[in-house]
């Protein structure tokens, strides 16, 4: 539910909302990754990079990225 | 290494930077000040680091010297298959993210110092967390080890071709400020180690392409070695190559913070929630392993030739810094071998204090000689590993830091089960890990000592970690195990703070 504003005001529940549903996403790194038929090749390139590198460097900014959106449901 | 004499130059600059970080290393016992007599304050910072400080500490922790050394060595032998370093640095910040700020919320409200007190307390067996202790304490060793590794490979590089004495004399003050400030000292020395690793990674990636024509040529001139090499690797995967790829990279995902250093990072955290910032923030770090790995094809198109793999990145920065600037980086290099080097130490003395001195021999030791044990601990521990790389083979080393990877992953199954409220008996648990470490080192053996074992299922073979073979193998152990033990004791209560 990417809709649901952050800026709600939380009432003080000792239970911290579940990550629920978003915490799956977490998964997505692993499913891009591990799988590596889906990126063992050499173009497109991007700036001189073969895919295969600019592909795994592109995971690191995306799983921080899905890391953040589990952190804000979970804070 | 070359024979051409001692680099003075490059020398004075290591040096300085060598005596700098020894006085901050003695000065971080006033910092955050706390009774150094307790072992949390010793061995875990007093659980008073912040988001920033866990960040420079875990990075400098987790991102070794030995792997700066190492990563570009394999890429440069191996191609793209040395890289697996890139997911599995990308892959352990989801599970660090899941497991370790519910991990450290269970350990602040008990006050475990190490990852087998929490077992002891989760499992109610001091045995368990005895098989955890000394699975972490064998894991350690070698890896300690092999950081010695990385700073004797730079000390040869500056001129040093007795690289002996210098080594002895660094590890000897290394132990003298562990021991005074604790875990205090490599998180203060991390901030200077870290600064200078990213000074000289964006240095060495901006100016070495331009002197080799861009990174599009760099790559190519790679690819051009490993086709004339006869073309078993090369700059993508070759067919055989991706189940061990993948494979590595999750086992090595999974292992990452099992290990006592890295668990001791974890712990020292001031909070759960600056923990869940770092697995967003520490991957920084990754992307700085990724540009250090592609060092290896940048000495290969600068046509960098070694005796051993090792030497790559020091012939490399020789060939292409000026001298001031190799004994910066070499200085950077060595420094990260020794906050790693005292992380581990002291992960090591906490758990052997903890789980192997004060359960089997002196359960009523005060909190003051429990902190004595651990700094005379920390001390033995760096003397071994010295003893290790002047004694034994380096290669001796890197056989069984390949083992520990595979047996500290035999601690997961608990930390896993003692965060869930499933409940387990610590005889199948205990039973599990034995049968994980027996397999993964007759796999190993098998192996000839490399990471990879072929299994034979239904006429095809799989290249997998061996790890992960070694993980299955507990998992079916244990719970085959719990099918005839039960976990008896009334309920487990799931603390409010494991859930924060």
């Amino acid at each position: 539910m990417p809709s649901s504003p952050p800026s709600t005001p939380q009432t003080d529940t000792p239970r911290p909302s579940s990550p629920g549903a978003w915490a799956w996403g977490l998964l997505l790194p692993f499913l891009g990754l591990l799988w590596v038929p889906f990126y063992n090749f050499r173009e497109p390139a991007f700036f001189g990079f073969p895919f295969f590198y600019w592909y795994q460097f592109a995971w690191v900014p995306l799983t921080s990225g899905l890391i953040y959106l589990v952190y804000r449901r979970v804070k | 290494m070359n024979g051409t004499g001692v680099d003075w130059v490059a020398t004075s600059v290591f040096v300085f930077f060598f005596l700098l970080v020894t006085v901050l290393g003695f000065v971080a016992a006033r910092w955050k000040a706390g009774d150094l007599d307790l072992l949390h304050e010793w061995g875990l910072g007093g659980r008073r680091f912040g988001t920033l400080v866990t960040w420079f500490l875990v990075g400098g922790d987790f991102y070794t010297a030995y792997t700066v050394i190492a990563v570009p060595a394999l890429v440069y032998a191996v191609g793209a298959y040395g890289f697996f370093a890139l997911p599995y640095t990308i892959l352990v910040y989801p599970i660090v993210f899941t497991l370790m700020p519910r991990l450290w919320s269970v350990c602040r409200q008990h006050n475990y110092v190490t990852a087998a007190d929490f077992m002891e307390g989760r499992f109610g067996s001091r045995w368990y967390a005895l098989a955890v202790a000394l699975t972490a304490l064998l894991a350690t060793m070698p890896y300690i080890a092999l950081q010695l590794v990385g700073m004797q490979v730079v000390i040869a590089a500056l001129g040093f071709s007795q690289g002996d004495l210098p080594l002895v004399i660094a590890f000897i003050i290394l132990a003298l400020y562990t021991y005074s400030s604790g875990l205090r000292a490599p998180a203060m020395i991390a901030f200077v180690k870290d600064i200078m690793i990213y000074i000289v990674v964006i240095a060495a990636v901006t100016v070495i392409p331009l002197q080799l024509h861009g990174y599009a040529a760099v790559f190519a001139a790679a690819d051009h070695v490993f086709q004339a090499k006869g073309g078993a690797t090369g700059i993508t995967l070759k067919p055989g190559q991706l189940l061990p790829f993948a494979t590595l990279a999750l086992g090595s995902a999974l292992a990452g913070f099992m290990y006592p250093h890295t668990m001791t990072g974890v712990l020292s955290s001031s909070s759960a929630d600056s923990i869940r910032k770092n697995a967003m923030l520490l991957p920084a770090y990754t992307i700085l392993l990724g540009l250090i790995a592609l060092l290896g094809y940048m000495a290969l198109a600068a046509g960098v030739k070694v005796a051993h793999n090792t030497e790559v990145v020091p012939m490399l920065f020789l060939r292409i810094f000026p001298s001031w600037f190799v004994g910066f980086s070499f200085a950077a290099i060595a420094i990260g071998a020794l906050v790693p080097a005292a992380i581990m130490s002291i992960g090591a003395a906490n758990l052997f204090t903890r789980n192997v001195w004060r359960p089997f021999v002196n359960p009523r030791m005060s909190p003051a000689q429990e902190a004595k044990v651990a700094k005379l601990t920390s001390l033995v521990v760096k003397l071994g590993a010295l003893g290790f790389i002047l004694f034994l083979t380096p290669q001796f080393a890197i056989d069984l830091q390949l083992l520990g990877g595979v047996f500290i992953l035999q601690i997961l199954p608990g930390v896993v089960l003692g965060l869930s409220r499933r409940r387990c008996h610590w005889i199948s648990l205990t039973s599990g890990w034995a049968l994980g470490m027996v397999v993964g080192t007759a796999l190993a053996v098998l192996a000839q000592m490399k990471p990879i074992y072929g299994l034979q299922v239904a006429g095809q073979t799989w290249s997998v970690y061996i790890g992960l073979l070694a993980l299955a193998a507990n998992l079916v152990g244990t719970s085959l195990c719990s099918l005839i033990v039960r976990d008896t004791r009334t309920a487990v209560q799931p603390t409010p703070a494991q859930l924060s």
